[in-house]
């Protein structure tokens, strides 16, 4: 099986990178191959790039508040590409918003103060899942 | 396991363990420290502390600090429209708030209005929406601005948030020369760690260096920059680096007004610092006494500055985001009020305390007035204003002063190899820096070895996440802010407006200050997207390399 293969991004305006930075790192130490695309790129950005690199997973970080829009426009964005890879969402995100998000189509979602073992173990297993189908 | 506390093998080491004792920056502490640990003698310690507003300024730069002016306390705030926030700001000056702080929306920062297709759900979140000059004037409704000083978070349109607050002040009747304040106007620590940068770094350290210019002829009262360490503090680098990054951020910003002909000792006494202040206590009291001493030396030394005023520090203590928690989040009331200790026994200028929701949510009435508490009590009960620097002289103090000023000097002796903070920034080494520092502490944290109280240790597991309120201060926001800038924009001379941002962009291409063409823009009705579209067609827009 070929190492994972995770895209991760930061769309809209806002600029906290810290915590995208960190679970990078933890995905790598953990084997997974992650492409960082950067800040504020666009939902067509984001899903362009998961087609191209036949990505397995796509995460995206949001602390600006705006994260049910950016969900909703990427989540399209995917369904254009006929990219159908999970996505997750880290961020401050309220437990309320969780929910919503999960109904819209997220895979899962890591709220701030999640333990970053717990974050790699869940994407790597998500990213796996999509990487053992033909 | 609910409840409980460490293990007996996770507890932080007491003496005689196995593991170095160092503080957070890595700084090796002894079990005690005695008279035999200061450097040369007491008249060597003597010269390197000077006494309280007296050269090197180590122990503050007044000679009577708090007994003769507390700090500012400096809430920030702002979200929503601008009616809302100054609803906020009456609110907090009500309460016995000393001035204001202005936070801004990120389409604000960005220099998008917010009808722009990328304003999409950002309008009014992290701050407040400011559109035109007319805005500005509605933030400040109710608010004399010859009397309250207001400090503006605003880098990449910092010179336009700038032109809007003059045409704001020169309806209240009240000139340039009255304003005192703050803009935060720095630029470099955007590319390093805060984000929100928009044009390249070369015509966005000019324009910062235009505002400077521009103050030190017509706001004598005002301070054109807050030169900040805090937010690559934050992103995850160490005190001694956040020293040795503001430094390098300072020297660049002094070369390019030097550059141009300005005299150091004519715009450096209204150069502010802005500094974060964690929980490690007794390491973020020396680095703030290192701090005045390093920018002595170096505007002494290196600037040739022969006014005391020039050489002489002051700085805002922002406290802490990251130390703050969302599980348990009252135990943030008590992190936050260390913090404010410390930056009051370092002699801090102005002081802003974190809400304890903070880690999730735009903080509550109820959030900032504690915050605002916490400041008043330390002030006013607490007895520790009543003498200047009280930690002076302490061995171990003194010790972590010297040692972290060196070890600062080295850092930017290190990004001096690399041709100044710019060439350091462009070969990406304190963004490295910071990821790193970054990655292990969060490994630290997972392993124990940073404790959490509330998140690795003490941690109670079946505590239900806080229900938060994000959208409820901005709902509606964005539709009225878009109808409002709409109305204004079809209501203004569109013929004059359009001329002055011609006349804008003419003067940003030809390396003219831009400053009186852009309050000309700003008092014909230009919106601040406008202003920074004028920009982005003369300097373009700046994309970050790959952090690896």
């Amino acid at each position: 099986m070929r190492r994972p293969r995770i895209i991760l991004a930061k769309p809209g305006l806002d600029g906290h990178d810290r915590g995208i930075k960190v679970v990078a790192m933890g995905l790598r130490d953990a084997g997974a191959e992650v492409i960082y695309l950067g800040l504020r790129v666009s939902a067509r950005q984001i899903a362009a790039a998961a087609a191209a690199e036949d990505a397995d997973l796509v995460g995206i970080s949001v602390l600006s508040g705006a994260h049910m829009a950016i969900a909703e426009d990427l989540l399209a964005a995917l369904r254009d590409r006929r990219a159908y890879v999970p996505l997750v969402v880290g961020g401050t995100i309220p437990a309320r918003d969780a929910d919503a998000l999960r109904e819209l189509g997220v895979s899962a979602v890591f709220p701030a103060g999640s333990a970053l073992p717990a974050v790699v173990a869940e994407v790597l297993e998500r990213a796996r899942s999509t990487a053992s189908v033909p | 396991m609910t409840g409980a506390g460490p293990k007996t093998s996770d507890a932080p080491e007491a003496d005689g363990g196995a593991r170095a004792v160092i503080t957070d920056s890595g700084i090796p502490v002894a079990p005690v420290y005695t008279a035999a640990d200061v450097v040369g003698g007491p008249d060597d310690l003597a010269a390197r502390l000077g006494r309280p507003g007296e050269p090197p300024f180590t122990r503050g730069p007044y000679a009577s600090m708090y007994r003769g002016q507390l700090w500012t306390m400096r809430q920030f705030a702002g979200y929503g429209s601008p009616e809302q926030t100054n609803a906020r700001f009456h609110f907090l000056l009500g309460q016995g708030q000393t001035a204001l702080s202005v936070a801004f929306d990120l389409p604000t920062q960005l220099g998008y209005d917010s009808d722009h297709e990328l304003a999409r759900d950002e309008v009014g979140r992290v701050g407040v929406a400011i559109d035109t000059a007319d805005d500005m004037t509605d933030l400040f409704a109710g608010l004399p601005l010859d009397k309250v000083s207001v400090n503006f978070t605003i880098n990449a349109t910092a010179p336009i948030i700038l032109a809007t607050y003059l045409v704001a002040a020169e309806r209240q009747g009240v000139s340039p020369a009255e304003l005192t304040g703050t803009l935060q106007n720095d630029i470099l620590k955007e590319f390093l760690a805060r984000k929100a940068y928009v044009y390249p770094p070369g015509p966005s350290i000019r324009l910062a260096a235009d505002v400077i210019e521009y103050a030190s002829q017509v706001l004598p009262r005002f301070n054109p920059i807050s030169i900040t360490g805090y937010h690559a503090r934050e992103a995850g680098c160490d005190a001694v680096q956040e020293l040795g990054l503001t430094m390098a951020s300072a020297i660049a910003y002094c070369d390019e007004l030097i550059s141009r002909g300005l005299e150091f000792d004519r715009f450096a006494p209204r150069l502010s610092f802005h500094f974060a202040t964690t929980l490690d206590l007794f390491e973020e009291v020396a680095k703030l006494r290192a701090a005045r001493r390093l920018w002595y030396r170096i505007a002494t030394e290196r600037f040739g500055a022969v006014a005391p005023a020039a050489a002489r520090l002051r700085f805002f203590s922002g406290n802490s985001g990251t130390t703050l928690t969302s599980q348990q989040p009252l135990n943030n009331v008590i992190r936050s009020t260390i913090q404010c200790l410390g930056a009051v026994l370092a002699g801090a200028q102005s002081i802003h305390v974190m809400g304890y929701d903070e880690a999730h949510q735009i903080p509550s009435e109820e959030a900032v007035t504690l915050s605002l508490r916490t400041q008043q009590i330390i002030a006013l009960e607490t007895g520790v204003t009543r003498t200047a620097d009280p930690l002076g002289g302490s061995y171990f103090v003194e010790h972590l002063t010297d040692e972290i000023e060196s070890r600062a000097s080295a850092i930017l002796a290190e990004i001096a190899e690399c041709g100044g903070a710019v060439g350091a920034l462009e070969r990406g080494l304190p963004q490295r820096w910071i990821t790193d520092a970054a990655y292990r502490a969060e490994q630290e944290v997972t392993a124990g070895l940073r404790p959490k109280v509330g998140v690795n240790v003490y941690a109670d597991d079946d505590e239900p996440r806080p229900e938060l309120a994000l959208d409820e201060p901005v709902r509606g926001v964005a539709e009225r802010q878009i109808t409002r800038t709409r109305q204004r924009k079809s209501a203004r001379d569109s013929l004059a407006t359009a001329e002055t941002l011609r006349i804008l962009e003419q003067h940003a291409a030809r390396q003219h200050n831009v400053m009186p063409a852009l309050v000309e823009a700003a008092r014909a009705g230009a919106t601040v997207g406008e202003m920074s579209d004028a920009f982005r067609a003369v300097f373009g827009e700046f994309r970050e390399p790959s952090p690896w």
